[in-house]
């Protein structure tokens, strides 16, 4: 039974943000027996409420909040006031994700050791190592049912896996198979297995795909220990006058302002709310925003270096059936400086709906060289490319000078500009996957710019030392011992893989971090 | 107020074609636009239907799609003379727009010009203007959103109510 927690209880612990971070730590807090209030942004839909159709879907989960754009990424032009697709409903983006779940490569802890300085990029070492994360990773695959591990089958390949596959032993790929999804590829866990649908981006309608909204959620609910508030957006964070923070204010679905009282709170809003809110959370005591002695916080917002291509054949495909991302070539993610750029990236198979694919392809495009590549939308393939990215502080997510939400908190800006390491990288994908596509007999590939982004990272770094970032090894904050920053943004460097795996097993050792320190009374 | 109609636009062919005046694809007819071929007419309540006629080629002209009927560029427009009725800033973007581009079409206007090269020449003079932002903008979505037009592409949209794919060619690619 989901217990309901007073206002004005300070001994509960409060995480803004229901997603992989968010979600995952409340319930494993609860499991525990600690006291649990989240504050979720959106509503509530569980997935039967989920819609198989991509336009009405994004307006039931996305966050459409406005949000202003700058530098020369080719979203600020395409969508000036949608930089990221994520979303804004209990579960966070865990709704809308693909699934696929890989653990990090050991040097990608380790950036600054291994690729040495980049000029105008702001590498550092994680303050943790891949042996230290391993005992996590195993709990977070075990937890999430991912497919290549615990002995459960990986997924089928799909069709457009097929064309990949065939492309990938074509180019000598060695390392290319249906991925390690968090996709129930067996039932399990009371929940369904995988039945080739399609429209994973638009929330699983079998709940076959993990997401925090019907598994970590109602677990934790169940405990007594675990309050999820939807439609509660926090805007600032409250501290007393020996800087401990003491709750959080919030509009309530009403638009009215409550304050929850807590012991502890965890930011878990994604890579633009989250530092948006520390910003906001300003100060006599710390005018820049809380956590920020060091200035980091905002920068180094990562995105991924993305992108895509899609290929026409002479025959049809049907790539939008089945299972969207079940399909990856690993062979690029190594880092190999000899390829003109340090780090690496994935492919992973990608398929739109018409109505997306029309708006993506080429936005702003028109004409027949943009038809005539929907006409064959039916004989079509895709990949997406995903990439570590640099780190750079311009990168930031800054509070608008005059543009404010309803409640009246400054809306975020979010600059960004390649930096030439990853215009390298992308550019080396797309000739790579074009090679890919015409060995299997492509009549015209596509190379797709990146889209709005999904995997927003790195806002509140993680650092060794204090001056270099926001929190420490442990998604504490360096200034505050009683805050916490629970989701991706914590993320020193991006890595070249999908991020969520990573976001769940800190959170994972998060809570026992929170826990020991709880019951050694040091916060 | 506009309205599609489907089947008989109870006017004969001969008539539409003696009342109208823009050649054989569209008619226009009081405030209608018609096309006699295809039974469908779209009725305009803030643009003129001259202005909705040169509308929906221009719609055509900027996602040409050989396969996809008249009729489904005029839905994918029609939020135009929506718009229109209730914002005349709106209203006057797209008759400028449409004059516009008629002017510098010279005689016989936008629709006389015979030739697609010909209207997209035109088109790209003046793509960077709000009026064709507005139009390309809007149609991005009205027209590739309408269910009716996915399977022309051979997209099937919505799989869950029936199964997914897992049973019906997830994985039934032959040629490779």
């Amino acid at each position: 039974m989901a217990a309901q927690f007073d206002l004005k209880n300070d001994g509960v612990v409060v995480i803004i943000g229901s997603g992989a971070g968010g979600g995952t730590l409340g319930n494993e807090l609860a499991q525990k027996g600690i006291d649990v209030v989240i504050l979720e942004a959106g509503a509530r839909h569980e997935y039967e409420d989920f819609i198989n159709d991509e336009w009405e879907s994004f307006a039931q989960l996305a966050w459409k909040d406005k949000r202003t754009t700058s530098g020369d990424w080719r979203v600020a032009k395409d969508f000036p006031n949608l930089p990221a697709w994520i979303v804004k409903s209990v579960g966070g983006s865990t709704t809308h994700w693909a699934g696929a779940s890989l653990r990090f490569q050991e040097h990608e802890f380790k950036t600054l050791s291994t690729y040495g300085k980049q000029a105008g990029a702001n590498l550092l070492d994680w303050p943790i190592s891949l042996a230290e994360m391993e005992p996590y990773y195993a709990k977070a695959e075990a937890k999430m049912g991912v497919t290549g591990t615990n002995d459960w089958p990986r997924l089928p390949g799909n069709n457009n896996f097929k064309v990949l596959k065939a492309g990938a032993d074509k180019l000598g790929y060695k390392e290319c198979h249906t991925g390690n999804m968090a996709i129930n590829s067996v039932e399990r866990d009371d929940r369904n297995s995988c039945q080739q649908t399609g429209f994973c981006f638009q929330g699983c309608k079998w709940g076959a795909k993990w997401s925090t909204l019907y598994t970590e959620i109602p677990k934790g609910e169940a405990t007594g220990h675990l309050e999820v508030r939807p439609n509660a957006m926090v805007i600032k964070i409250n501290h007393d006058a020996k800087g401990k923070v003491t709750g959080v204010v919030y509009a309530d679905k009403d638009g009215k302002l409550q304050e929850q009282k807590a012991r502890i709170v965890a930011v878990a809003g994604n890579s633009i709310e989250s530092p948006r809110l520390l910003l906001n959370s300003q100060s006599s005591k710390f005018p820049h925003g809380l956590a920020n002695s060091s200035g980091q916080v905002g920068k180094n917002y990562m995105r991924h270096t993305t992108g895509s291509v899609y290929a026409v054949f002479d025959k049809p495909v049907h790539m939008y059936r089945g299972t969207t991302m079940a399909g990856i070539i690993r062979d690029e993610a190594r880092h190999d400086p000899s390829r003109g750029f340090v780090g690496g990236y994935e492919f992973e198979t990608l398929s739109l709906g018409l109505p997306f694919m029309a708006a993506f392809l080429n936005p702003g495009g028109w004409g027949r060289s943009f038809t005539t590549a929907l006409d064959h939308y039916d004989n079509m393939a895709g990949l997406w490319i995903v990439g570590e990215d640099m780190p750079r502080e311009e990168n930031r997510i800054t509070l608008h000078a005059d543009e404010k939400d309803e409640h009246g908190m400054p809306i975020a800006d979010v600059h960004f500009d390649d930096h030439p390491n990853d215009t390298a990288m992308r550019n080396h994908a797309y000739k790579q996957a074009s090679a890919l596509y015409d060995a299997v007999g492509a009549t015209r590939t596509f190379p797709t710019p990146p889209y709005p982004s999904t995997h927003n990272l790195g806002t509140n770094r993680m650092s060794e030392k204090a001056e270099h970032g926001v929190v420490n090894k442990h998604g504490q904050t360096h200034d505050i011992k009683n805050l916490f920053v629970s989701d991706g943004s914590q993320f020193t460097t991006g890595a070249a893989e999908n991020p969520t795996l990573t976001i769940v097993s800190l959170a994972i050792r998060q809570a026992d971090y929170i826990a020991a320190q709880m019951s050694a009374r040091s916060i | 107020m506009v309205t599609i109609y489907d089947g008989k636009p109870g006017l004969s062919r001969r008539e539409l074609l003696k009342r109208g005046s823009i050649g054989a694809l569209l008619v226009i007819s009081g405030s209608a636009v018609i096309s006699p071929e295809q039974a469908w007419g779209l009725e305009t309540s803030a643009l003129k239907p001259e202005t909705m006629a040169t509308l929906i080629q221009v719609a055509r002209d900027i996602y040409p799609h050989d396969q996809v009927p008249d009729k489904y560029y005029a839905i994918a427009v029609k939020g135009h003379d929506e718009t229109a009725a209730k914002d005349p800033a709106h209203k006057e973007l797209i008759e400028k727009g449409i004059a516009d581009l008629d002017s510098k079409a010279g005689k016989g206007g936008y629709r006389g010009l015979g030739w697609e090269e010909q209207r997209v020449a035109l088109l790209t003079e003046i793509e960077k203007t709000p009026f064709f932002q507005a139009v390309r903008g809007g149609l991005v979505v009205s027209l590739y959103n309408q269910k009716e037009v996915w399977p022309i592409f051979g997209y099937e949209g919505e799989s869950y109510s029936k199964g997914g794919y897992i049973a019906r060619g997830f994985n039934d690619i032959e040629w490779l």
